[in-house]
């Protein structure tokens, strides 16, 4: 069953993704094309198969709670793409009144 | 014999002899980058100076009597692994001004072992692909044929070597990334078990499957990078904290008691005919050098193709919503904070990566996480349980890389499916969590064809030991490409 333009629309919206017009069109064939392909996996029973969570089973892995110096301020500012001293510059999400 | 020909062992060990500096030796390959990069484009960021200037750093640890594995050598980096001074854009739009804050436990790692840091290679767009076309500055072409793509999406690095511009690379491996652009490039490439390698300050792409891997001209090259750059990293949980054995020591020409097995499923219809010869003629080798072959079945192997990109979409669809453009990264300012966050995603990625956040958004979404990603992971447990059984009866399990030689550049970007389907040799043992090599075994119209070697959880010792005595009895990693 393909995808329907809204609804590749609808998942660029939960993505956080602004998509062209001629981009939704694309994505609509090709995501539909994808995910035809990957359905085969419906025909494998798997009722009894635990999921896997770790691939590689894991020691457990309890630290010290030890302060250490974090990443250098400047450095870290320097990557902002606007800043104000030592703070990010964001825009406003909360209207006046 | 030129600089530039020599492997990473003996460029290292002729610097510790005093035979030639690493200031020489850094020279002679920035001199042959200069004449052959501009056809390649395997680098995204290399500074003359600050290799000079490590090199000369080098020398000097020299002069002082230190001992130190790699003393002087130059190696490249895939610019998904966080380096100081250099940028790291992952060939993407989205981190073209981005200097990393940190470096990457195995960079740090290499420097400790005296390496110079030459530069950064090219990349698929987050390591997105399998042909280095998807990344937003240009394609890497072969170096044996200029028309066609070095693999990927490490295919900066596997480019680098194969053409003599580095030693030894490291590359990042998430369901082929190091042994098909190895494949393709006609050098040995390693993807070690996940958790060998600390993945700290390696972008993330699919944390479960992403692992940083090496490219050298020889085995014993590969064996060398992966013992100075494995071990446990606080920064790292998923780092492992079992004691890396030396790899170099396991090297030996024979095989006498290795047991192999060949997974019938990886000799398919469809595939290019001399390259299951040259894999067949391979495996006859390896039981003239005393190995005993038997065939195996892995019978879940058809399903990893989609429940590879059901898992590795939906872990960067997680794992790429830190890029906003608020803290770091491209920002296109629009009327609101929602609005920015969209315009700056939406042009900051290319075609690829948006198309894979896509799909893996769709597949955690309310009503379709039980049908695509839980079912991919109980999937994936069946793999892991083929491999199990498989390598319960042998030592090590040999295949093809890849179904085809190298493609032409531009053959296949229009058709998404297409280019998945380059994978399919070597993403099951991704989704298993397993190392593997891929070793040069021949050519192929005049194109290189790999063997890989896949082995037990953290046996990469038996992998080595396999492809070493391949690649002494053969040599086909003499061959150079004709630049």
């Amino acid at each position: 069953m393909p995808l329907t333009a809204e609804e590749v629309r609808h998942i660029a919206h939960l993505a956080r993704l602004w998509l062209t017009e001629e981009e939704v069109a694309l994505y609509q064939e090709q995501l539909s094309q994808i995910l035809d392909y990957v359905r085969m996996l419906q025909q494998l029973p798997t009722e009894d198969i635990p999921p896997t969570a770790q691939v590689v089973a894991q020691e457990p892995l309890l630290a010290e709670d030890v302060p250490s110096p974090s990443l250098p301020l400047e450095q870290v500012l320097a990557n902002a793409p606007e800043r104000e001293g030592d703070y990010f510059v964001v825009q406003a999400i909360l209207e006046e009144g | 014999m030129k600089l530039t020909s020599l492997s990473l062992n003996e460029l290292a060990q002729g610097i510790r002899a005093g035979k030639h500096s690493s200031e020489e030796v850094c020279r002679a390959f920035l001199e042959r980058i200069e004449r052959v990069e501009p056809l390649l484009h395997a680098f995204l960021a290399l500074d003359p100076d600050y290799v000079l200037e490590q090199a000369r750093a080098a020398d000097e640890r020299v002069r002082r009597g230190e001992e130190a594995p790699l003393l002087g050598v130059p190696i490249a980096i895939k610019d998904v692994i966080c380096t100081e001074r250099l940028p790291t854009t992952c060939g993407s739009r989205m981190l073209a001004s981005y200097r990393s804050p940190f470096e990457a436990t195995a960079v740090r790692k290499l420097r400790e072992a005296g390496a110079v840091i030459l530069g950064k290679t090219n990349t698929d767009e987050f390591a997105m692909g399998s042909s280095t076309e998807n990344s937003a500055f240009g394609p890497t072409r072969n170096p044996w044929d200029l028309s066609r793509v070095p693999g990927g999406s490490s295919g900066g690095s596997a480019a680098a070597v194969a053409a003599r511009l580095a030693p030894a690379a490291l590359g990042s491996d998430t369901g082929g990334s190091v042994r098909q652009p190895a494949a393709f490039c006609g050098i040995p490439g390693l993807k070690p078990t996940y958790g060998r390698i600390s993945r700290y300050g390696l972008v993330a792409f699919a944390s479960s499957l992403d692992q940083i891997g090496v490219f050298g001209r020889t085995v014993a090259d590969c064996a060398l990078l992966l013992e100075v750059i494995s071990g446990h990293d606080p920064m790292d949980s998923t780092s492992s904290k079992r004691p890396v054995p030396r790899f170099a020591a396991a090297m030996e020409p024979q095989l006498q008691g290795v047991r192999i097995g060949v997974p019938r499923e990886y000799f398919v219809p469809g595939m290019q005919r001399e390259v299951e010869e040259l894999v067949r003629q391979a495996i006859a080798q390896l039981e003239a050098l005393g190995a005993r072959a038997d065939e195996v079945s892995l019978p879940h192997t058809p399903y990893a193709l989609p429940a590879y990109y059901i898992i590795a979409d939906a872990e960067a669809s997680a794992n790429l919503a830190r890029y906003d453009g608020i803290r770091y990264g491209y920002r296109e300012e629009a009327a609101s904070m929602w609005e920015t966050y969209c315009r700056s995603r939406g042009n900051g990625f290319g075609a690829e990566v948006k198309r894979r956040i896509m799909l893996g958004t769709y597949a955690l979404s309310a009503g379709y996480y039980e049908a695509y990603y839980l079912k991919a992971q109980k999937v994936r447990t069946l793999i892991r349980a083929d491999f199990d059984a498989a390598l319960a009866k042998c030592d090590v399990l040999v295949a093809p890389v890849t179904p085809t030689v190298a493609f032409g550049i531009g053959e296949k970007v229009g058709d998404p499916l297409q280019m998945y389907l380059q994978d399919i040799f070597t993403l099951a043992l991704s989704l298993a969590g397993l190392p593997g090599i891929s070793v040069p075994c021949g050519f192929a119209s005049g194109l290189p064809v790999g063997l890989q070697i896949m082995g037990r959880e953290f046996d990469e010792s038996t992998v080595l030991r396999t492809a070493y005595a391949y690649e002494q009895a053969t040599r086909w990693h003499e061959q150079e490409p004709p630049l």
